[in-house]
C-alpha cells in the first residue's frame, strides 16, 4: 500500500510540472505581457517595478523566466499582484481555501445525496422511484450550471432567505467568532447546493447502474444461495462491490466540479478561484492566472490521489496487483 | 420419502401474453445420498431447474405456474423468505459454473467461507473450522489461504473454495452446475474426483448439472436428459449409457467422441436448440429428430416409464 | 424480458445492414426520437432565424426597455396585437385599450440575409409599424426584441456546438488512431499530453487558452476563437477513447490482412480501424455538443466570448445576473430555458442512440 501511494505521489510531480509548463507557454504566447503592463501602470512604482524585474527576470526569454518563476513557487512565493496591489501568495491562498470551502461542501451534498438516491433506485428498478430519479437526472444533466446560480441568485432576491452572492457579510469583522462561523456557512450553503446540484445528476445514474450491474453479479447470486438475507446481499456484497467503479469516476466528477465552482464563483460573487482567475484575465495580471491555473489542477491531481489511494484501499485487486 | 421431490414443475419467464414457457412439466426425484446427473444442451433449462430449488431465480421475470418442489417433504415454492434462507445453505448448497465470477472480489476467501459458517453453524465460525474445509477440499496450506483474495487463487483452487464454502453448511444436497466447464481439463478430473470422493465421506446428495455426457458414467447414480424445458429421459446412469432410449438421447451420445471405436460414428445433432418462445408444436425435438412421423408435431408426447425406472418422453421409442 | 421474435423475424433482420438494424432499434425509443425531432426544430429555425426573427439583433428602442412580452390575442380569424405605452415610473408600460393592429404573415420588415448571405426583407410576421411592435418574449434593457435576439443567437450557440464537435472528433480520432495503431513513444507523448490537458479543471484551462488572443476581435474572429479553445480541450478525451478501442482493434485479424496485403499505415488506420468505432463515436458526440455549447454560454456570459450587440444565448443571460433586472423582468431567462430544451434534447437522443447502439438488446 505504501509503496502504491509512493508510486502515485511521484506520478502528480511531472503532470504538475507540465500543467505549470503549459499554461505559462500559453501565457507567453498571449499579446502583451505582465511586463509592459506592469510598466505602463502608473500606480506601481517604478522601485517596484525594478524588484519585480530582477525577481522574476522579467527582461529574459519565457523559458528562463517560467525557472525563475517555479523557484519561486516551490519556496512559497507566488509574486506580486498588480490587481490588487498586494503579494499574490497570501491572496491565492484565502482564494485557494475559499474555492476548496465551497467545492469541498458540494462534493459532500452531492456525494450525500445522489449515492442513497441511486441505490433507491437501483434497488426499485422500474419502480415509481427509479423513474423519478431517472427524470430529475436527466433534467439536472441538462440544465446549465449559468442558469441554475442565476435562479439560485433571484430566489436568495426575492425570499431573503440567504444572502445574495459573496462569502461574508460586510459587518464579518464585527461579529463574535460564532456569528462569524454561522455568517460563512449562511453564505456558504446556496452556492454550495447548487454546484452540489449540478454534479449530483451524473453521480446518482452512475451509482444505479453500478449497484444494478453488481446486482446481477453471480456472485451475488452465490451469496444469495448461501442463504444470506437480502439487505445483507445487497449492502455488504453487491453495494462494496459498486463503490470501486464509482472511486473512479470521482476524477471525473471532481473536475466537473471545479470547473463548475468557476462558473458559481463568478455569478454568485464567491470569492474563489476561479473569480480571481477572471479579476486578473481582465487586469491582465498574467502571471496570477497562471498561479490560479496550477492551484486548481493541484486541487483536482490531489483529489484524484486521494480517490486512487480510496480505490486501492476498497479494491484488493489495485492494490495488490 | 425422498430428499428432493420436483412434481410437474411449470415456470415461466415474463406474464400473461408475454409469457415464456422455460421448464414444462419437470418431474424428478433425489434420494438422500443420491447423485443425480441433468444432462442436456445449454439453453434447455437446466440452470433455471437447479436454482428454482433454493427458489433462487429472481420472480420478476420468472413466474412459478405449477407443481411444486419438495424438500424434505416442504414445498420451496410455498416457504416465507425467512425458511428459504434457512433451506438455502442450510438443505441445498450451490457451486456455480465460473468459480472466479461466483466469490465475491473484494473480500478475504476466510471470511466469506466464515460468512457461511455465521449462519448456518455459527458455533464453528473460527479459524479452525475454515481450515479443516480447505482442507477437506483439497487445498494445500490452509492456513495461509485464508488471508487470500479470490483473484490471487488459480480456477481450480477458487473453485475448491467454492466446494467448501457450500460444505460448511453441512447441506443435504449439493447442487454442482457445471462446475468443471469453466476450468482446464486435468483440473475437470480434480474437481469431479474431489466431488465424488467428498460424496462418500460426507453422504451427501448431489445434483450434477452438465452438457457433458462423458462424466455421466463415473459421477452419476440417475440421469435426467433435459431438452428444451422438458425431460426427455430418465434412467439409472449405467442402463442410460448402455442403452439409450429417447432419440435425443442416441443422438446426444453419439456426438460424444470415444476413445475407441469408429471414428466416423462420431455425429453432430442437426439444428440448433430452440429458443424459449420458439418451441415448435408436438415434440419438441421432432424437427431435429431422426425417426420424427407426421403425427410427431401434433401434440406433446407425455413422459412414460417404459420399464421399471426408465422414463422416455417418446411414443415411438422401440423404433430405431 | 422482450418477447423472442418468431424465426420469421429473426430471418428477415438478417438482411438489414447494421445501420438499418440501429436505426429500428432506435426507432423504438419514443424519448429519443422526440429529443431528435426537437433537435430538426431548432436547427430548423436556427437556419431561418432571419426570416422568423420579427427585428434585428441590434435594433434598439430604448423608448420600450425591459418591455414586458406583449401577447397577440385571437380576434375572430385574425390575430391583433395590443399597444403598450410607457407608463409613471421607470419601465412600467400601460395597456393603450382599443389600439390594436392585426397581426400579419410574411410582413416587409428590417434586412437581412437568410442563410448569411441571401439579401431579404420578408419576416414571418409583424405589425409592419414600427411603433406599434410585437415583442413575444418582451425586451431587454436596450428595448431590444429578446426573441430576435434568441433566434440569431441560436444561429452561433448552436453551430458552434455542430462545429466544435467535428473539430476536435476528427482530431480526436486520428490522434487517438495514431497512438494506438503505433503506440511505443508516438502513443507515450500524446496520451502525456492529454492526460495533462485534462487533468486542469475545464474553464481555468479554457481562460488561459482565451488569454493568449487578444482582448478585442471581430465577430468572425471571436467565432473561430471560441470553437478552437473548445476543440483544443475536446480533442483529448476522445483521443484517449480510440486509441483504447484501437489498441484492441489492430490485434484483430482484418487488420493483420489489410497489412498483409501491403496497406499503408494510414490507410490502415482511417479505412479499417476508425470505422469500427464509429458507432461509440456518434453516442460519444450527440452526448458531448452541450459542452460546446454550454463552453460557448459561459464564455460570452463572462464576457469575454461573443460580443454585444452580437447575440448569443450566454451574452443575453449577463443581463440577468442583475438581480433587480432578475426579479422584475423574468423573461430574460429566456436563453436559459433554450439552452436547457437544447441540452435536454441532445441528452435524450445520446441515450437513446448509446442504448441502440448496445447490439446485445435486440
Amino acid at each position: 500500500m505504501l509503496q502504491f501511494i509512493f508510486k502515485r505521489l511521484l506520478h502528480m510531480i511531472p503532470l504538475l510540472l507540465g500543467v505549470s509548463l503549459l499554461t505559462f507557454l500559453l501565457m507567453a504566447l498571449s499579446p502583451g505581457n505582465y511586463f509592459t503592463a506592469l510598466q505602463q501602470n502608473p500606480q506601481i512604482s517604478p522601485e517596484t517595478v525594478a524588484r519585480l524585474k530582477a525577481q522574476f527576470h522579467l527582461d529574459r526569454p519565457w523559458y528562463v523566466q517560467y525557472v525563475f518563476w517555479l523557484g519561486n513557487v516551490l519556496s512559497g512565493n507566488f509574486g506580486y499582484s498588480m490587481a490588487y496591489k498586494i503579494s499574490a501568495t497570501s491572496l491565492i491562498l484565502a482564494r485557494l481555501w475559499n474555492t476548496f470551502l465551497l467545492s469541498f461542501s458540494a462534493l459532500i451534498i452531492a456525494w450525500g445525496v445522489a449515492l442513497p438516491l441511486g441505490i433507491w433506485a437501483a434497488v426499485k428498478k422500474d419502480s415509481w422511484v427509479d423513474r423519478a430519479c431517472s427524470l430529475l437526472a436527466f433534467m439536472g444533466l441538462s440544465v446549465p450550471d449559468v442558469l441554475l446560480s442565476l435562479l439560485a441568485l433571484w430566489f436568495a432576491a426575492a425570499t431573503g432567505w440567504f444572502p445574495v452572492g459573496g462569502a461574508e457579510s460586510p459587518l464579518h469583522d464585527f461579529m463574535s467568532s460564532a456569528q462569524q462561523f454561522w455568517d460563512r456557512v449562511h453564505h456558504l450553503i446556496l452556492p454550495a447546493i447548487v454546484l452540489a446540484a449540478s454534479d449530483l445528476a451524473g453521480i446518482m445514474r452512475r451509482m444505479r447502474s453500478c449497484l444494478l450491474d453488481t446486482l446481477h453479479a453471480e456472485y451475488v447470486t452465490a451469496a444469495r444461495a448461501r442463504g444470506l438475507g437480502e439487505g445483507w446481499v445487497v449492502w455488504k456484497h453487491a453495494l462494496r462491490n459498486a463503490i470501486n467503479p464509482l472511486l473512479t469516476i470521482f476524477g471525473y466528477s471532481l473536475a466537473a466540479l471545479l470547473s463548475g465552482a468557476f462558473i458559481v464563483e463568478n455569478i454568485m460573487a464567491w470569492p474563489g478561484l476561479g473569480r480571481l482567475t477572471m479579476e486578473a484575465f481582465f487586469a491582465k495580471d498574467s502571471y496570477l492566472v497562471v498561479d490560479c491555473v496550477v492551484m486548481a489542477t493541484a486541487l483536482l491531481v490531489i483529489g484524484n490521489f486521494i480517490a486512487d489511494i480510496l480505490l486501492a484501499w476498497s479494491d484488493p485487486r489495485i492494490r495488490l496487483k | 420419502m425422498n430428499l428432493l421431490e420436483i412434481k410437474n414443475l411449470k415456470m415461466d419467464f415474463g406474464k400473461n401474453a408475454g409469457a415464456l414457457r422455460a421448464i414444462d412439466d419437470v418431474s424428478f426425484t433425489i434420494g438422500a445420498g443420491e447423485t443425480v446427473c441433468l444432462v442436456g444442451e445449454s439453453g434447455c433449462g437446466k440452470t433455471v431447474t437447479a436454482l428454482s430449488i433454493g427458489k433462487l431465480v429472481p420472480t420478476p421475470p420468472a413466474h412459478y405456474v405449477g407443481g411444486e418442489i419438495l424438500l424434505n417433504g416442504q414445498d420451496v415454492l410455498q416457504m416465507s423468505n425467512d425458511q428459504l434462507r434457512n433451506i438455502r445453505g442450510g438443505v441445498v448448497s450451490y457451486v456455480f459454473q465460473e468459480p472466479g465470477a461466483s466469490l465475491n472480489p473484494v473480500f478475504r476467501v476466510g471470511n466469506q467461507i466464515r460468512e457461511s459458517l455465521k449462519l448456518h453453524r455459527p458455533e464453528k465460525a473460527n479459524n479452525e473450522e475454515i481450515i479443516r474445509l480447505l482442507k477437506l477440499v483439497g487445498i494445500p496450506a490452509p492456513e495461509s489461504r485464508i488471508r487470500n483474495y479470490p483473484f490471487e487463487l488459480s480456477g481450480g483452487m477458487q473453485q475448491r473454495v467454492m466446494i467448501a464454502m457450500a460444505l460448511a453448511s453441512e447441506p443435504k444436497l449439493l447442487v454442482a452446475d457445471e462446475p468443471t466447464t469453466a476450468l482446464d481439463v486435468t483440473i475437470q478430473a480434480q474437481i469431479l474426483e474431489l466431488l465424488s470422493e467428498l460424496k462418500q465421506r460426507l453422504g451427501m446428495a448431489i445434483l450434477l448439472i452438465t452438457h457433458n455426457l462423458g462424466i455421466v458414467g463415473d459421477m452419476a447414480d440417475r440421469v435426467a436428459v433435459m431438452y428444451a424445458g422438458q425431460i426427455a429421459e430418465l434412467a439409472p446412469a449405467q442402463e442410460l449409457l448402455r442403452r439409450p432410449l429417447h432419440p435425443y438421447t442416441k443422438a446426444l451420445m453419439a456426438s460424444v467422441p470415444k476413445l475407441r471405436g469408429d471414428a466416423d460414428r462420431l455425429s453432430a445433432i442437426p439444428g440448433n436448440v430452440p429458443r424459449i418462445g420458439n418451441f415448435p408444436p408436438g415434440c419438441r425435438f421432432a424437427p431435429r429428430c431422426v425417426i420424427a412421423r407426421p403425427e410427431c408435431s401434433k401434440e406433446i408426447p407425455r413422459l412414460i416409464e417404459v420399464e421399471a425406472g426408465r422414463w422416455v418422453r417418446c411414443p415411438f421409442w422401440q423404433a430405431s | 424480458m422482450e418477447p423472442a421474435p418468431s424465426i420469421s423475424t429473426i430471418e428477415a433482420k438478417a438482411l438489414l445492414s447494421p445501420w438499418q438494424l440501429f436505426w429500428q432499434r432506435l426507432k423504438r425509443r419514443k424519448i429519443a426520437m422526440a429529443g431528435g425531432g426537437i433537435l430538426i426544430v431548432l436547427y430548423l429555425i436556427a437556419l431561418f432565424a432571419g426570416f422568423i426573427a420579427p427585428y434585428r439583433f441590434d435594433d434598439l428602442n430604448t423608448d420600450y426597455s425591459f418591455h414586458p412580452p406583449i401577447w397577440p390575442k385571437l380576434q375572430g380569424f385574425h390575430f391583433v396585437v395590443p399597444r403598450y405605452e410607457p407608463g409613471s415610473g421607470t419601465f412600467v408600460y400601460r395597456l393603450v385599450p382599443n389600439d390594436t393592429k392585426p397581426l400579419h404573415f410574411f410582413v416587409h420588415g428590417d434586412n437581412y440575409k437568410l442563410f448569411g448571405f441571401i439579401p431579404a426583407t420578408i419576416h414571418l410576421f409583424g405589425t409592419g409599424d414600427p411603433h406599434h411592435p410585437v415583442y413575444l418574449l418582451g425586451t431587454d434593457q436596450f428595448g431590444r426584441d429578446v426573441l430576435s435576439r434568441l433566434l440569431y443567437g441560436s444561429e452561433i450557440s448552436l453551430s458552434i456546438g455542430i462545429i466544435g464537435i467535428l473539430l476536435s472528433f476528427t482530431f480526436g480520432m486520428i490522434i487517438g488512431g495514431i497512438s494506438g495503431y503505433f503506440s511505443g513513444w508516438t502513443d507515450t507523448i500524446i496520451m502525456r499530453l492529454c492526460e495533462l490537458i485534462m487533468s486542469i479543471p475545464a474553464l481555468y484551462l479554457i481562460i488561459s487558452l482565451r488569454n493568449t488572443f487578444p482582448p478585442s476581435m471581430s465577430s468572425t474572429q471571436v467565432y473561430a476563437m471560441i470553437i478552437i479553445i473548445l476543440s483544443f480541450i475536446g480533442w483529448a478525451g476522445m483521443a484517449r477513447v480510440i486509441r483504447g478501442m484501437t489498441l484492441s482493434l489492430r490485434e484483430q485479424q482484418f487488420v493483420l490482412a489489410a497489412r498483409s496485403l501491403g496497406q499503408s499505415h494510414l490507410k490502415i488506420i482511417v479505412r479499417h480501424i476508425l470505422p469500427n468505432t464509429f458507432s461509440y463515436v456518434i453516442v460519444a458526440a450527440t452526448l458531448s455538443v452541450p459542452y460546446y455549447i454550454l463552453g460557448e454560454v459561459v464564455l460570452s456570459f463572462l464576457g469575454v466570448g461573443i460580443q454585444e450587440p452580437n447575440a448569443s444565448w450566454g451574452n443575453m443571460l449577463t443581463a440577468a445576473q442583475n438581480t433587480e433586472y432578475l426579479q422584475n423582468y423574468p423573461w430574460l431567462l429566456a436563453p436559459g430555458a433554450a439552452i436547457f430544451i437544447t441540452v435536454l434534447a441532445f441528452n435524450f437522443l445520446g441515450d437513446g442512440l448509446r442504448d441502440a447502439a448496445d447490439t446485445k438488446s435486440l
